[in-house]
């Protein structure tokens, strides 16, 4: 009989020969690419000591192409529960070093079972993806394996926060499983996303073009918003999904953990200087949430991405809000097809998942072109209008500057049953802006005006004097008060302390359809 | 400790509704592709491959829906045919050609 101390040792030796991945060869290439394994990277975003593997003696179930012949460790996928800031969590990474991540029958396997768990035990999934992609010789069944992924992705859709980590290749199907889930990091130099590889298109449509230029980190963050977090080492992608769970409930029937309450750093972020009056000049709106929010720790979410808005995470009075802000820095702070875009999932994540929203609103309106005609602004700026519409969240409006026809109306404003509209002195709520109204609205008076010119001068301000203000607004109740600048953290506090136990019900229905 | 000027960002202009706003472009707003009308009388190959059949040639009167080449790419042949009534103005390649994408194959006038 063998003993316990020796079954033991048999177990040892066992789960050492499982967790040495690919071997010593294929890690030192990995490490040789600046990427860490899969087990170091799940170690790195874990809380210490708090990582517990499963499915670690998992075998792969290929048959054909003298697979039966091979042992893949884990069948190249490592998961398991831990925590991050004490917060539950369940975790997978895929491991480049053996068979390149592929995602074969029970590697998929292994990745639903934990996504399973996720749900069962309501904690956010973390998916950290590092694979050539389906494992060929393992044919229908590694499809099949991606479809069983997307489908829990979207069933945990707004149950359970969903992170996806691109720390490698994510090619083909595999794409999608990110592109389900609510937040993206990438790496520079580290991450690729495409459906189509340069290979391909270069012998189909004879374009060439690098794997960073076409689905690359920066590509991701910037041009087609994909990814939302963007970082120049994984070490540095760690610590922004750290400090993003510190902002997020563990699933949709929680709140946020409140966190001590901190001042914002009001000598630096100065109202008074941050902010010009006149309207057509830019500044940057992050200071103003800076002048705003706790410690002036705004976390921003796809920083790079239709910079002509601003979303992300803020706390007040210790409490997790989510700011969305026009940024009259850059494109004036229009709405565009990207903006609406990003504005939309945001404000979609935060109503999911108990978040309340502030809203600072300057933006002109929509951003004129062909090109966004053609692109469909129509569309997609019907989806911020259906995302305020719908959410439930406590809704908190900052009118700042000017608020011009369609896009006052989108940034939740009371008729898309905002909570409470605040208004500084500054506020232009108006169909358009003094030059243009007066334009159309002048127009004869100014033709035949012995001089044009003034009399155009004289009737822009005119126009300034009696509309460009929130007072019109104001006098028919659309602005509920309208407030001294310095005092809008105190304003928004209250807001927030009020709405508390805020519960809006909406009409039954299987679901929406949203402008998608 | 030196002084490190602050290099001004490149404020642009923007009119949105009749006003001009001072503010910054992203490099998708400056990268974005001016609008071309469509000119149904010039044919472009919209996949790179090769000239497998051409069936006009210069002069012929062609109407809407006539078949005018066929295009092979990615193992299919693709049927180009007339959009317009009119005469074939010139043909601008042979069968057995291999093309590249955007080359102009044949217009009409």
């Amino acid at each position: 009989m063998t003993t316990l101390r020796q079954r033991t040792e048999e177990l040892r030796r066992r789960m050492r020969g499982a967790s040495r991945g690919g071997g010593e060869a294929a890690i030192e290439k990995q490490k040789a690419t600046g990427k860490m394994t899969a087990r170091e990277r799940i170690l790195a975003v874990l809380d210490s000591g708090s990582f517990h593997e499963y499915d670690l003696f998992v075998e792969h179930a290929g048959k054909d192409f003298d697979m039966d012949k091979k042992y893949f460790p884990g069948d190249g996928v490592v998961t398991g529960t831990g925590t991050i800031n004490g917060f539950p969590i369940c975790i997978y990474a895929q491991d480049f070093t053996v068979a390149g991540g592929s995602l074969g029958y029970m590697h998929a396997k292994k990745i639903t079972k934990i996504m399973d768990h996720a749900m069962k035990l309501k904690v956010p999934c973390i998916g950290i993806n590092d694979s050539g992609g389906a494992r060929i010789q393992e044919g229908v069944n590694s499809l099949a394996g991606y479809g069983e992924i997307f489908f829990r992705n979207t069933q945990a859709s707004g149950v359970i926060p969903q992170i996806s980590v691109i720390l490698g290749p994510c090619a083909g199907g595999a794409v999608y499983s990110p592109a389900l889930t609510d937040f993206v990091f990438v790496v520079d130099k580290i991450s690729k996303m495409f459906i189509t590889g340069p290979e391909v298109i270069k012998t189909v449509l004879g374009e060439e073009i690098s794997m960073e230029d076409l689905g690359g980190a920066a590509v991701h963050s910037e041009i087609t918003g994909n990814a939302h977090f963007f970082a120049t080492s994984e070490n540095e992608c760690f610590d922004q999904i750290k400090k993003l769970m510190s902002f997020i409930p563990w699933n949709n029937t929680k709140k946020a953990d409140p966190f001590p309450i901190k001042k914002p750093k009001n000598k630096v972020f100065k109202l008074t200087e941050i902010f010009p009056t006149d309207s057509k000049k830019p500044y940057d709106v992050r200071l103003v949430i800076k002048a705003i929010c706790d410690d002036s720790d705004f976390f921003e979410v796809h920083e790079r991405f239709a910079a002509n808005i601003v979303v992300g995470f803020a706390r007040m009075n210790g409490q997790s809000v989510g700011f969305v802000a026009n940024q009259p820095m850059v494109l004036a702070g229009v709405l565009d097809v990207d903006s609406s875009d990003k504005a939309a999932r945001f404000i979609r994540f935060c109503d999911a998942f108990n978040i309340p929203l502030v809203t600072l609103v300057d933006l002109p309106g929509y951003l004129p072109g062909i090109d966004q005609e053609h692109a469909g602004v129509i569309r997609h700026g019907a989806k911020v209008l259906y995302a305020y519409s719908e959410a439930t969240v406590p809704k908190i409006t900052v009118i700042l500057r000017k608020a011009y026809g369609g896009g006052y109306i989108a940034m939740c404003s009371n008729h898309l049953k905002a909570d409470f509209v605040l208004a500084w002195p500054t506020a232009e709520i108006a169909v358009m802006g003094p030059e243009g109204a007066a334009n159309i609205i002048f127009r004869n008076e100014i033709q035949n005006a012995p001089n044009p010119e003034e009399a155009r001068k004289k009737k822009i301000e005119e126009y300034k004097e009696k509309f460009a203000n929130p007072y019109v607004a104001a006098a028919f109740g659309y602005v509920d008060a309208v407030i001294e600048p310095l005092k809008t953290r105190e304003f928004i506090l209250h807001a927030l302390e009020i709405s508390a136990q805020k519960k809006e019900d909406r009409p039954v229905k299987k679901h929406g359809i949203p402008p998608f | 400790m030196k002084n490190s000027k602050k290099s001004e960002p490149n404020f642009r202009k923007l009119t949105v509704l009749g006003e001009e706003y001072t503010t910054l472009y992203t490099r998708k707003y400056e990268n974005r592709k001016p609008h071309k009308p469509a000119d149904h009388k010039k044919l472009y190959s919209f996949i790179p491959g090769k000239i497998k059949d051409v069936f006009v040639e210069k002069g012929v009167a062609v109407s809407p829906g006539d078949k005018l080449l066929i295009l092979e790419a990615m193992k299919m042949d693709n049927e180009i045919i007339a959009p317009v009534a009119g005469t074939v103005k010139k043909v601008y390649v042979v069968s057995g050609q291999m093309v590249a994408k955007n080359e102009l194959l044949i217009e009409i006038s």
